[in-house]
């Protein structure tokens, strides 16, 4: 038979977000698979340097919607790092805390998409009205249900009350038993396991060649996790496990996602039980630097990567985001060749894709078909035109 | 009106199938406009199911600054679905580029390629506010389609 190129994306029911995917078939296995970002792209990093370090904190968050804390705390404490703020231990505390219920929202969101991908439908209504729960905690302390503003350079912006703190566990407490029946369900239902195991299979050696990070490292068995590695806000205070499985297929992603969770709720009533006193922040100065900095943040979805270059004024001068689905993007054509057709949705949901935070710029000139990857100083020259057009120049 | 144009208005009114595109949002109303479909908000009540090509779809519910990249995919999209059709901008963004307005892969708001019915301005937009400029657009559509029925 042979071979047919299928196109998947950018508009797909499956897919929730603009991607493609150009699968090569031979019958019903896939025996080539190519992915082509971009159509997410909106030039943030540029962005971020036309606006001021406070101004930066409300587009990083809006790098993407489901990992918006993740983003501003790592660009944040890079900031702080080269300002040199020391920043209050409650503030520490209230920002693990949101981190942490990030993880749940996301992972229960993650699940969710993942039974939908599945045809699951039941396990994904599910988990989309616990994750409500999380969304309430989130919209009592912050005031918003997804893009959270909680920090702030120098620490928060709001304060946990006792009645919050209170309310949240009983929250977490009611998660708690439901993520357990869900554990229950990912480990014991025949379906789910008769769909996801063996399935986009990631050898350990693979993963560690492809740079794969978070809970799709995790599942091939790779021991990584920066809260652990490198701890930043008051993890090194917390007693948690980092939850590793040696199958390395979908199903394994799914039970690291899962126990994940469960070490969250742990981690939340440590915190609210041992909410250190005092202020939530403390004063830094407009203008920072001269500096650089670069810190890593484990998202939900993996290692975070921000860089922040300071050059002494309000305006930074280069923020650079490695956000974590770019590097597991890689282990995708490796992971859907030899595979089924059937199995290219879950096997690509399941490295719980986030195209807001990875998209890059490629331009495709239709008329030649010649495809031409900008490289940095290319697109960095291009903005730059872009901008003088409009009349912005630094000169 | 014909019985058959009848047929088609009242089963169009009482169930608007709805696609969801994303013209490169950030996840933020994305996941507010499933979050409206799941159990808690549930807007499958009014009807309302979220269906997979731009051929079933009635209304198209969109999200997200348009994109360079998008911009071209996006308006073939719309021209794909049938007559009559809707278009609602979900948050800020989509209604006029919000945060990320003048970046350079930003074109703005939707409105800049394909006529919007209603804007549901937020960042993200509440799921309660996506339901109600749903109900909006379903009570409008029944007024007009009495004008339309009386003439």
């Amino acid at each position: 038979m042979s071979k047919i190129q299928i196109p998947l994306g950018p508009q797909h029911p499956a897919l929730k977000e603009p991607e493609n995917f150009m699968l090569v078939l031979d019958g019903e296995q896939i025996v080539d698979a190519t992915v082509n970002l971009g159509y997410n792209h909106r030039g943030v990093e540029k962005a971020a340097e036309n606006r001021n370090y406070i101004q930066d904190i409300y587009l990083i968050e809006r790098i993407c919607g489901i990992c918006s804390h993740s983003h501003v705390s790592c660009y944040i404490n890079a900031v702080e790092e080269i300002a040199k703020a020391e920043v209050p231990q409650r503030a520490k505390a209230i920002r693990t805390l949101v981190a942490e219920l990030e993880r749940v929202h996301s992972h229960l969101l993650w699940l969710g998409v993942a039974a939908f991908e599945l045809g699951y439908d039941t396990l994904f209504m599910y988990t989309w009205r616990d994750r409500e729960q999380v969304l309430d905690c989130l919209e009592m302390i912050s005031g918003n249900r997804v893009h959270y503003g909680i920090n702030t350079i120098g620490g928060v912006r709001r304060d946990i009350t006792k009645e919050q703190a209170e309310e949240i566990l009983k929250k977490i407490k009611f998660l708690h038993e439901r993520t357990s029946y869900y554990v229950g369900v990912v480990t014991e239902e025949p379906t789910f396991l008769a769909r996801t195991q063996n399935v986009g299979k990631l050898p350990k050696d693979v993963a560690l060649e492809l740079n794969a990070v978070g809970p799709t490292a995790r599942a091939s068995g790779v021991d990584i996790d920066v809260r652990r590695d490198e701890p930043y806000f008051i993890y090194d205070q917390l007693d948690f496990k980092v939850i590793t499985h040696n199958t390395e297929d979908v199903f394994g992603r799914a039970v690291v996602r899962v126990l994940e969770t469960i070490e969250s709720y742990k981690m939340i009533e440590q915190i609210l039980k041992n909410l250190p006193e005092g202020p939530i922040s403390v004063k830094v100065p407009w203008k920072i630097g001269p500096g650089e900095a670069v810190f890593r943040y484990e998202a939900p979805r993996g290692e975070d990567i921000h860089y922040v270059k300071a050059n002494g004024t309000e305006y930074p001068e280069r923020v650079k985001v490695r956000a974590p689905t770019l590097a597991n993007f890689q282990s995708i054509p490796y992971c859907l060749k030899n595979g089924y057709l059937a199995d290219a949705i879950i096997t690509i949901a399941a490295i719980d894709p986030c195209m807001s935070c990875t998209d890059r710029a490629v331009v495709y000139d239709y008329k030649t078909g010649k495809k031409e990857v900008f490289d940095w100083e290319g697109l960095r020259k291009y903005s730059i035109e872009f901008y003088k057009k409009k009349g912005v120049s630094f000169k | 009106m014909k019985l058959k144009d009848k047929i088609i208005l009242w089963s169009r009114l009482k169930s608007p199938w709805i696609i969801h595109f994303n013209t490169g949002a950030c996840n933020g109303c994305d996941i507010e406009i499933v979050d409206a479909l799941t159990p808690k908000y549930d807007i499958e009540r009014f009807g309302i199911v979220l269906k997979g090509t731009p051929r079933h779809a009635d209304v198209m519910i969109v999200s997200g600054p348009l994109t360079r990249q998008q911009a071209k995919r996006f308006k073939r999209i719309y021209d794909q679905m049938p007559n009559p059709k809707f278009v609602l901008a979900v948050g800020t963004c989509a209604c006029s580029g919000g945060v990320f307005d003048g970046c350079y892969s930003v074109v703005g708001g939707i409105d800049k390629v394909i006529p919007v019915s209603a804007y549901i301005p937020g960042c993200p937009a509440r799921p309660e506010a996506i339901i109600d400029a749903v109900v909006k657009l379903i009570t409008e559509l029944e007024k007009n389609s009495k004008t339309v029925s009386k003439r």
